[in-house]
């Protein structure tokens, strides 16, 4: 297995560690999956797919739980802005 | 596969042994976990980069709980989450994989709940903010393959799990600033000194305490808002109070949760009795419907050691096998779940965190000051639509509870969100009693 995976995330390149999450890339990238219903910008909470925060576009798929979806290459990620 | 004799839902510990012992006996057994990987939340696995504490006994737990597992023959099913149960010994799942999500129907002889627990989060100021993640929460993001490395971090909140947060962020390279534990020393000796019969436990504890050096251990202190930096809107400091006096700790990362509740929407959903918000078994592991069993955390937060044996006795029971040899350690464990609960009791002052403008619901930012004129859970519903966002009131509920001494309602399916196909779904499968392959 190679040792890392490059995602896209808002069409930027982000390499991650093979086997990241990908709530994780999107903490290292420093990106807010989502925007609350009034527009605070929210990121993961419980790491466990319990809370919804992290949600996100993933590869076409809208709200996916990105703490519980597995980083693969080339997966396109897009977030709230 | 969508036929089996047990259909176990949750693979953490409990799930896992429950699913070996039940296998190993030549059953049918059909595993279902939401994670992408079995194990559970304690044995979440993660990115290959990650530095992994060596905690040799704790690995050989593990090992030997998954050996077992592979080797017996059980189906297991990742990325998949049960939302409804539509018709007794049934089941409806939705499995996630990165492709387009998939139904499936279910149907059991007997059904084991290994669903776990969740963190207890309680809203302050600034808890909403980015970078303020629950204590295990942020240790689940850190083994997924987020990068700690230098990062100064707060651990805060309550219960024992804070300590094992704590000394594995340490080891990713996380600065510790200290770590805040709401009960009282006062609760917490008795506590400490009753662990005599649990020698693994005061092992694992004193290996914890041990690898965070100078790190302090603040008892009675916690965290009153936490505050973003003007131009980053990132997190950059932590109001901690110990009741006298109160002091800012810059920090770039919170980790805060407060002890665990258990998830127990799958067993309400199913009929199965609570008790004190705790599903009731017999010795079986068995419900008050009687072909589901429940094992774990669902049953009393007893932790690791507690949820293997709950599952093997279930496992067993479902399979026919006695579990006479394993009734003296699990009347243990209980009463250990019992002194758990004792120690990390709540302080009253958490309930006054909250000031009027504080969110208190997140997927529907509703505020404390709209929630405080209602009368309970089901008027907040309404009237706020408190509870109502895609978390299903999974975090704002068990807050409700704490802050209102609100206690939830019914359970409605779908358990959780599902795409509108699932729905569709659900309706073609009323009308057409036969089965979809």
């Amino acid at each position: 297995m190679p040792e890392n995976v490059t995602l896209h995330i808002n069409g930027a390149p982000v390499q991650m560690p093979t086997g990241s999450v990908v709530s994780a890339a999107l903490l290292k990238a420093v990106i807010p999956p989502r925007r609350s219903v009034t527009g605070e910008p929210r990121s993961a909470l419980c790491g466990m797919g319990i809370c919804f925060e992290c949600c996100a576009t993933v590869n076409g798929i809208p709200h996916r739980r990105t703490c519980q979806l597995i980083c693969s290459d080339g997966m396109v990620v897009e977030t709230e802005r | 596969m969508n036929l089996a004799e047990i259909i176990i839902v949750g693979a953490g510990p409990a799930g896992i042994a429950a699913a070996a012992a039940a296998a190993h006996h030549g059953r049918s057994v059909l595993l279902l976990d939401d994670n992408p990987t079995p194990g559970g939340q304690i044995w979440r696995s993660g990115a290959q980069s990650s530095r992994r504490r060596k905690d040799t006994r704790e690995d050989a737990i593990k090992a030997n709980a998954l050996h077992q597992l592979r080797s017996s023959g059980a189906t297991i099913l990742s990325g998949t989450r049960v939302f409804d149960a539509p018709a007794p010994s049934t089941l409806l799942a939705l499995r996630e994989t990165e492709a387009d999500p998939e139904i499936l129907n279910l149907k059991y002889d007997r059904l084991i709940l290994a669903t776990g627990a969740r963190e207890r989060f309680l809203p302050f100021p600034g808890w909403t903010l980015p970078g303020v993640f629950g204590a295990g929460g942020l240790q689940a993001l850190v083994k997924g393959g987020f990068p700690v490395h230098g990062k100064r971090v707060l651990v805060a909140g309550s219960g024992p799990l804070l300590l094992a947060v704590a000394a594995h962020l340490l080891d990713d390279g996380a600065h510790i600033t200290s770590v805040a534990e709401q009960a009282p020393i006062s609760q917490l000796i008795p506590f400490a000194a009753s662990l005599w019969s649990h020698p693994a436990k005061i092992r694992q504890a004193i290996s914890y305490r041990t690898a965070l050096g100078r790190t302090p251990y603040r008892t009675g202190c916690w965290p009153v808002a936490a505050f973003a930096g003007e131009t980053t809107g990132s997190l950059k400091s932590v109001r901690l109070t110990d009741g006298a006096k109160t002091w800012d700790e810059p920090c770039e990362l919170l980790a805060c949760g407060f002890h665990l509740v258990p998830n127990t929407e799958l067993a309400s959903l199913l009929g199965c009795k609570l008790h004190d918000g705790f599903v009731e078994v017999n010795e079986h592991q068995q419900t008050s419907v009687a072909n589901i069993y429940c094992a774990g955390e669902p049953t009393g937060i007893a932790g690791l050691e507690a949820a293997l044996l709950q599952g093997k006795i279930a496992g067993l029971a479902c399979a026919a096998q006695p579990t006479n040899s394993l009734q003296a350690r699990n009347s243990t464990a209980k009463k250990f779940a019992t002194r758990l609960q004792a120690a990390f009791r709540l302080r009253s002052e958490l309930r006054s965190l909250p000031t009027p403008q504080t969110i208190v619901c997140r997927c529907e930012d509703v505020t404390f000051q709209s929630l405080a004129s209602r009368h309970s859970w089901t008027d907040a519903k309404l009237q706020t639509r408190c509870g109502m966002g895609p978390c299903q009131g999974r975090i704002c509920g068990p807050a409700a509870q704490t802050l209102f001494g609100w206690t939830p309602t019914s359970v409605r399916p779908p358990l959780s969100p599902v795409p509108i196909s699932a729905l569709c779904f659900h309706n073609s499968q009323q009308n057409t009693p036969q089965e979809i392959a």
